[in-house]
């Protein structure tokens, strides 16, 4: 064996070594980032059980109080308002693309589904401030209540439905296309309509699918920080209507990290709150990617 | 009557795509018709001048260069640490390796997790360290929130490389290592749809690098300065209660806008123009 060919070996092996390395370190991120925060959020933990942090409704940092509750409700709100918006539509698109449009069709809309998912958040940030608030507040809301500002769970709620909405229809689209066509082809040549047997067969063949594709926007929707703050007007009260404010946990780490660190237990509460989101997250995305990974396969 | 249902659920598919479009329309018209007419020269060759938050002289020039420099670090960074990381898990482990696939699901994990999460985490590691808001922190968390994307998507793309390929290279007496050229070569234009993928995602956030890059009216000269960045800029002009600095606000979210775009018309270019000369 010549020198020249152990050397070469020699480079490969070391190459493999460090390579493995890197991916481990970058796997090692996840439980780096789950055990920081963790202990970080010790100090209030250790003065507070969970419990009353999570079921009490005062926020009065210098007072000592952190209840957490109003947060936690006003981001399972605009959450729950985006996800139902945004599944109905995301379905309803995905289903014709797939299903119904001619290639043409196509052509345009995944340009600009692609436009939608590039758009950074503060983007939409300022087309919720300029178009969907005032429209809350001038058209839609004096039907219901006296006063609104606009500034509302409800806005969070489109804003964030609309950011979603790329997201789920790719998904979607990539489910509704691994549904093999000899099932479509044996309902139809029955005598089904197109729509029946996306009913009854596309739909019901793909649930799993499209309820990991739901869960994996919602984690997305959690984590969602600056367009959101910008348009739900961030009161710490739990909202009483769709047009009332609301202040969800990514605003409230965001809104707060420069003073925390002058009040006391006040970082520990805001990286106890990033943990939660973190936890969510972590559950969420494992338990829907697992289903989606098996689904392609 | 199952006719009729046919009709109507087809109406209401028809309806969704179009309303996915007046989204498109109405957020770019949206932009375009208030940031257009407080766009001008100055906006991107000057910098804030003092008062500029009250409405006075200068541009967003700060954060224009802020958010090249970080945009351009943390891509570079991210590529020197993704492509190994890709070429591992395609060439060196075997195709149902189990680490694969933990390594797989773990970075759409990463993918997933909300940068203001990546943010808070790397802002309580800097307090731990006694580092202030800096260019170098906000390069930092910006690389480890691209990661995931330029992993995922050059994977996508490596994944349907034939294995028969690197049997070849591999007949000819090449090592895995030296392999490395002919799988590059085959997955560039994933590469390169990764990179603008990353690029747009690093341009376009605000909860990371609010903690850890900072905010500043002067372009840093070292790592250890804090740095301005669009995202932010547009956030704290639009704060502002003078309606002068809210329309430079919306200029600069128009500045954003097209560069975000701009990427994404090249990239569509790219993925067309580059995937006729693969095998």
């Amino acid at each position: 064996m010549n020198k020249k060919f152990s050397n070469r070996i020699f480079k490969d092996k070391l190459a493999s070594g460090v390579m493995l390395g890197l991916t481990t370190l970058s796997l090692l991120l996840v439980v780096g980032i789950g055990i920081g925060l963790y202990l970080k959020s010790q100090p209030i933990l250790e003065q507070k059980t969970l419990w009353t942090l999570l079921s009490t409704t005062e926020w009065k940092p210098s007072n000592g109080e952190f209840g957490f509750l109003p947060f936690i409700l006003g981001t399972l709100w605009i959450t729950g308002l985006a996800i139902v918006m945004a599944l109905s539509i995301a379905l309803l698109t995905a289903i014709y693309l797939t299903e119904y449009s001619k290639s043409s069709v196509k052509r345009f809309v995944f340009p600009a589904l692609d436009i939608l998912a590039g758009l950074p958040s503060v983007v939409y940030g300022v087309w919720g401030t300029l178009f969907i608030v005032p429209w809350i507040s001038e058209t839609l809301a004096p039907h219901f209540v006296e006063y609104a500002t606009g500034y509302s769970t409800l806005a969070g709620g489109i804003v964030l439905g609309v950011m979603i909405l790329p997201l789920l229809i790719s998904l979607f689209v990539e489910i509704f296309s691994v549904v093999p066509d000899d099932l479509r082809n044996a309902t139809l040549s029955l005598g089904a309509t197109p729509w029946q047997t996306i009913k009854l067969v596309v739909l019901r063949k793909s649930f799993s699918g499209i309820l990991a594709a739901v869960v994996l926007a919602i984690s997305r929707a959690f984590g969602e920080t600056i367009a959101v703050l910008m348009v739900c007007g961030n009161l710490p009260v739990i909202p009483g209507s769709v047009f009332d404010s609301c202040y969800p946990i990514p605003a409230l780490i965001a809104n707060n990290y420069g003073e925390m660190l002058s009040v006391p237990l006040y970082d520990s509460a805001l990286m106890l709150a990033a943990f939660f989101l973190f936890i969510v997250v972590l559950v969420f995305n494992a338990g829907s990617r697992i289903i989606l990974h098996r689904i392609e396969r | 009557m199952r006719f009729i249902e046919e009709k109507i659920v087809k109406l209401f598919m028809i309806g969704a795509t179009a309303l996915v479009f007046v989204f498109v329309a109405s957020i770019l018209y949206t932009i375009i018709a208030r940031g257009l007419p407080a766009l001008n020269w100055d906006m991107i060759t000057k910098l804030p001048s003092g008062g500029f938050y009250i409405g006075k002289e200068g541009g967003v020039l700060n954060a224009i260069v802020g958010s090249l420099y970080i945009v351009g670090a943390s891509t570079v960074l991210g590529l020197l640490i993704s492509i190994p990381v890709v070429f591992y898990i395609n060439v060196y482990l075997p195709k149902d390796s189990k680490l694969a696939y933990i390594a797989r699901l773990s970075f759409d994990i990463l993918f997933g997790i909300p940068s203001i999460v990546y943010g808070a985490f790397a802002f309580t590691i800097m307090i731990y360290l006694g580092l202030r808001t800096s260019l170098g922190g906000g390069i930092i968390v910006i690389t480890l929130l691209i990661i995931p994307i330029f992993i995922r998507s050059m994977d996508e793309v490596a994944r349907q490389l034939p294995r028969e390929l690197l049997d070849a290279t591999y007949s000819l007496g090449a090592t895995r290592l030296e392999t490395m050229g002919v799988v590059v070569r085959q997955i560039a234009p994933g590469i390169v749809t990764a990179t603008l993928l990353s690029i747009g995602r690093a341009i376009g956030d605000a909860a990371g690098v609010m903690f850890t890059a900072g905010f500043s009216d002067s372009i840093p000269t070292s790592f250890s300065q804090p740095a301005a960045t669009l995202p932010l800029s547009v956030f704290f002009q639009l704060s502002s209660p003078s309606a002068d600095v809210q329309d430079r606000a919306y200029a600069s979210a128009l500045i954003l806008t097209i560069i975000v775009l701009i990427l994404s018309v090249v990239g569509r270019f790219v993925t067309q123009k580059f995937s006729k000369n693969k095998i």
